[in-house]
């Protein structure tokens, strides 16, 4: 039995359904009462005022389901900064698709949690920023936390909800990751993410801040190997590379436009949560334009899919539709032309100059932390958490 | 933590009755004309063999009886195809796809 992973959109013969998207993410706000420095949303946060409805996401829920989406993904900023959850949880389980709440947990109530999951919730993945909880307080900049979160594992066990513990890893919590496997097992969790975090947004401002070194990024990858084999039946690891130590880039969202869908807390519909990082994009909006119609036309969505747009090596290598020139989004980061091999490749003309970054950055002294607020990308750290 | 949350393996024997948590979800996926096991942050495609056991497995059937009633729908002889059933189960309660009935494990 295989893992299902996202269907090629090639074939035009194909119904909607058979070429539609497996997995929506839905950033149903960016607010979020955490700063982590390396938060996936992008710099420019969206306001509450621009948010959709209810009513909206409830529509979404149903275009989904009708799209042929299969599970969804409920993240944020923190989802639970919406009051209308339940509302969006409900319609979500009414239509069949599979529910998943990606929370950090610290403003959850275990009766909210209650009414999510009688309503049909089907997993919930907490965020865990360290398990020292000093040092998880310092850089989600946020006091007090790691009690929330003990609390929060424990009341999705005793409603019989499964568990994620999703653990981002970088050079401020990286000597922690035995500690944290061992607390996923204490906590009943079936699986644990250890992500080494990916280097957009927050996290690229603060690259030289959280950039392990190779050695610390591969003791971490032997750590995971043994937990594993000693935790089969147990606990469910996910090891995600940091890819400036990677041979190969990964085949960043499945391939763009190939499986996965986002929309983000006003509405816009992107193939992958960054994308708004690519100036040259203009994206739909759910609010005037049918999700299938964006799915299946939508210029953004139209422009990296399939492997067309490649130029060289992409163009001719072997592995073009096994990690499909890898992630735009750093390719046009790093190389001004979001076409070009994302630099992560061994094959890109940038690889050796960006792999040396990573080696520089993470022997030097790691600079202050910029966190993640709105406006915050323009300043310093905030005076209560340095 | 002041609850023991700690799963341990479901280790597949004869007396073992499977069966799928509730937040594991067998479906008939018509746009895509496969069935479908739907799981936390994850998909997967069980084949037909696959699909025949997992319906099986209703946490009242014991892994023998369900080795009985696929040797009889395959008319396939027990001891040709137990071990790979087992061996299956084994496979299936690894990735968290199914508990024991006797110890649930969410």
């Amino acid at each position: 039995m295989n893992e299902i992973v996202p269907t090629p959109v090639a074939d035009p013969a194909m119904p909607a359904c058979g070429r539609a998207p497996i997995g929506l993410l839905c950033e149903l706000t960016h607010r979020c009462p955490l700063q982590c420095p390396y938060c996936s949303n992008p710099l420019d946060l969206e306001r509450v005022a621009a948010e959709l409805t209810t009513a909206q996401w409830q529509s979404a829920m149903r275009q989904a389901a009708s799209l042929g989406v299969l599970q969804i993904h409920l993240s944020g900023g923190e989802p639970t900064a919406r009051k209308d959850l339940e509302d969006i949880v409900k319609v979500a389980a009414e239509v069949g698709l599979y529910t998943n709440l990606i929370t950090a947990g610290v403003t959850l109530t275990r009766d909210r949690l209650e009414k999510l999951r009688d309503l049909g919730l089907d997993h919930v993945q907490l965020s865990i920023q360290d398990v020292d909880p000093e040092n998880a307080d310092r850089i989600a900049a946020y006091k007090g936390g790691m009690a929330k979160k003990i609390a929060v594992a424990a009341w999705v066990k005793e409603l019989g909800l499964p568990l994620t513990l999703n653990a981002p890893i970088h050079r401020q919590n990286i000597h922690n990751v035995p500690r944290i496997i061992d607390f996923a097992v204490e906590c009943g969790a079936g699986r644990l993410e250890i992500a080494h975090i990916q280097y957009y947004a927050w996290a690229l401002k603060n690259r030289s801040a959280l950039m392990p070194t190779k050695e610390a990024f591969m003791k971490t990858y032997e750590i995971v190997e043994e937990a594993k084999e000693r935790l089969k039946g147990v606990l469910v690891i996910d090891f995600v590379v940091p890819d400036y130590y990677a041979k190969y880039p990964k085949p960043c969202m499945g391939g763009w436009g190939r499986g996965i869908i986002n929309i983000t807390p006003s509405g816009k519909v992107l193939p992958c949560h960054a994308a708004e990082s690519l100036p040259h994009l203009t994206f739909d909006n759910i609010k005037d334009t049918p999700l299938a119609d964006i799915w299946m036309r939508g210029s953004a969505f139209q422009m990296y899919r399939g492997t067309s747009w490649m130029k060289e090596p992409c163009r001719s290598c072997d592995r073009r539709e096994i990690d499909f020139g890898g992630c735009r989004c750093q390719a046009f980061a790093l190389t001004g032309d979001a076409a070009n091999t994302d630099p992560a490749c061994s094959l890109s003309s940038k690889h050796a100059e960006w792999a040396k970054v990573a080696d520089v950055e993470s022997h030097a002294t790691s600079p202050e932390l910029i966190y993640r607020r709105i406006g915050g990308a323009k300043t310093t750290a905030p005076a209560d958490a340095s | 933590m002041s609850q023991d949350f700690k799963r341990t393996r479901v280790v597949i024997t004869g007396e073992t009755k499977p069966a799928m948590p509730r937040h594991i979800k067998l479906r008939h996926d018509a746009g895509r004309g496969r069935w479908i096991l739907l799981a936390p942050e994850r998909l997967f495609d069980p084949d037909d063999t696959a699909v025949s056991v997992l319906k099986l497995c209703d946490g009242e059937r014991t892994v023998t009886e369900i080795v009985d009633a696929l040797s009889k729908e395959y008319n396939a002889p027990i001891d040709v195809i137990s071990g790979d059933v087992v061996a299956m189960l084994q496979e299936l309660a690894d990735k968290g796809v199914l508990v024991s009935a006797d110890t649930p494990n969410a």
